[in-house]
């Protein structure tokens, strides 16, 4: 009697990747809010670089560092955001029971939710540093191959940090959404965006070394000051990403199994 | 229908518990439901349909007991049925901003329902959704969304349907709709339904079986002008109430 069943992982991972760009598609103000905050900043930044640039011997050096670190740093922040988003989403429209009386799985939820920030951030930071080669002539696509290194990592951090406060809300219900802003930009002024992290008092830098970010934006100055590519910053970042992702995944997932045992799936929502 | 399992039952449930902060919602309840047939989960607020319905559903976990549906047990592998299972319920909605057509796509694709397109189509003729099956699902009416959810729910073709309060805040004319839809989608294909609700009419109308629940125990099962008969009532309704107000003793007695 049931219809033929087919699809299997992939097609529910697509057919959720599908949903969000339903909404994407028809919601400009969605759309204009992806690339306008990265844009925002990445303007700001790129004027606040040349201002340095005559007045630092540090920026004067490379003054599209600080360009590279502000569209590096938007890769985090809406790598995060994309996960969050998508899924206070379902939230919002008290889809969640619905969705998972259906074949899909958590983790191909999660597989949907990370492909969807993947598209989100892409457009966002794509769009911004596309905009900064006219506005402030620097490319930050010049960084070259290890330019996909660092995209990499922050994403799966930002990924991370998402998959948590998904699992967080999920726990304590959409009061606890404020989060999706607050930890990221806890995790800021430690990752060393836009210094080094001698910068940081000592007994916070063992902190610093505990974040996949830090490492990249050391290692992204490395290279853009001095054109080598620090191996050993690469491997620590990965190295930190599979812990980040593993536990982010965790956390969603045991917050998944609580969310059955209270019930709080068929009640969640606004 | 008794709790005695029978091979062909859909659902099979033994000495069910689900404890919230030390309170049983549900409280040791075992029963069956067999193939084809349209069952009713009765009760007043409070009394363990939707929490029982949830984990039938696999989308809580529960205290104690066992359960299976379409010969599977929910709890440990729910992956093999879910695909063959659907359900409506007036707790749960679909994304407004999206239209009707692309939240059904949407759904066809998780349930694997292929061509997605010719289900849709074919649904929405039958449901009549055609002339707003391109709106947004934010901008429809009550009786609207309900089709759509409907809809939704018949995407698969379910072997097992669970409506929670299907009819809840619909006009007669809607509710009545409804119903034929269910009552067709049942017969032409053989599905069992069960549903909680509070319609009595429509349980009256629509269901081989009733079990009726308080403060999570089930008190008495059976079709509804059996229930009837065996209060002295006139109506279905009645019963409820003698048996929601703990009077059930004194009606049979009478």
């Amino acid at each position: 009697m049931s219809t033929v069943v087919a699809g299997g992982a992939l097609g529910r991972v697509l057919a959720m990747v599908l949903r969000h760009a339903y909404l994407l598609r028809k919601s400009w103000p969605r759309l204009l809010e992806l690339v306008y905050w990265p844009s925002v900043q990445m303007i700001l930044w790129g004027f606040i670089a040349k201002y340095m640039s005559a007045h630092s011997s540090f920026v004067a050096q490379a003054p599209g560092l600080l360009i590279a670190a502000v569209l590096l740093w938007d890769i985090l922040f809406r790598g995060q955001l994309g996960v969050a988003l998508s899924f206070f989403e379902e939230m919002y429209a008290r889809n969640l029971a619905q969705l998972f009386v259906t074949p899909l799985r958590p983790l191909e939820f999660v597989a949907a939710m990370l492909t969807t920030s993947l598209i989100r951030t892409l457009v966002g930071v794509g769009g911004a540093a596309l905009l900064a080669i006219p506005l402030h002539h620097y490319s930050v696509f010049d960084l070259g191959w290890p330019l996909l290194l660092f995209f990499v990592n922050l994403l799966v951090m930002g990924w991370s940090i998402g998959l948590m406060v998904a699992g967080l809300v999920l726990r304590f219900g959409l009061g606890a959404e404020n989060l999706a802003w607050a930890l990221i930009f806890a995790v800021a002024p430690v990752s060393g965006v836009y210094y080094p992290l001698d910068v940081l008092p000592a007994w916070l830098q063992p902190v610093a070394r505990c974040l996949p970010s830090s490492h990249v934006f050391e290692g992204m100055r490395a290279w853009t000051l001095t054109h080598r590519f620090r191996v050993d910053l690469a491997l620590a970042a990965l190295g930190l990403n599979v812990v980040y992702i593993a536990v982010g995944i965790a956390v969603f997932l045991l917050a998944f199994r609580g969310a059955r045992q209270r019930g709080s799936l068929l009640q969640i929502g606004e | 229908m008794s709790a005695a399992s029978s091979s062909d039952a859909v659902i099979r449930v033994h000495d069910l518990t689900k404890t919230f902060n030390g309170v049983r919602a549900v409280d040791g309840i075992s029963f069956s439901i067999p193939a084809g047939s349209t069952c009713a989960l009765l009760g007043g607020n409070g009394a363990g349909k939707t929490t029982t319905l949830s984990i039938l559903l696999g989308l809580l976990l529960p205290t104690r007991g066992q359960v299976t549906v379409l010969g599977e047990d929910i709890l440990r592998h729910r992956y093999r049925v879910l695909a063959r299972m659907n359900f409506t319920s007036p707790y749960v909605d679909l994304p407004k901003r999206l239209t009707v057509r692309e939240n059904l796509n949407v759904y066809a694709r998780l349930y694997g329902c292929t061509p997605a397109r010719s289900r849709i189509e074919a649904l929405a003729q039958q449901l009549e959704l055609e002339e707003f099956i391109d709106r947004p699902y934010g901008t429809l009416s009550a009786g609207q969304r309900t089709r759509v959810a409907l809809a939704k729910s018949l995407l698969n073709e379910p072997d097992l349907l669970i409506l929670d309060e299907p009819t809840a805040s619909l006009d007669p004319d809607v509710t009545d709709r409804v119903r034929h839809i269910l009552m067709d989608y049942q017969r032409r294909t053989g599905a069992t339904l069960l549903l909680a609700s509070h319609n009595m009419v429509e349980v009256e109308r629509m269901c081989d079986e009733c079990l009726i629940m308080r403060q999570g125990k089930i008190v008495d099962r059976g079709p509804p002008s059996v229930l009837i008969a065996r209060y002295g009532r006139d109506t279905l309704e009645q019963v409820f109430l003698d048996i929601a107000r703990g009077q059930e003793t004194l009606a049979q007695t009478s």
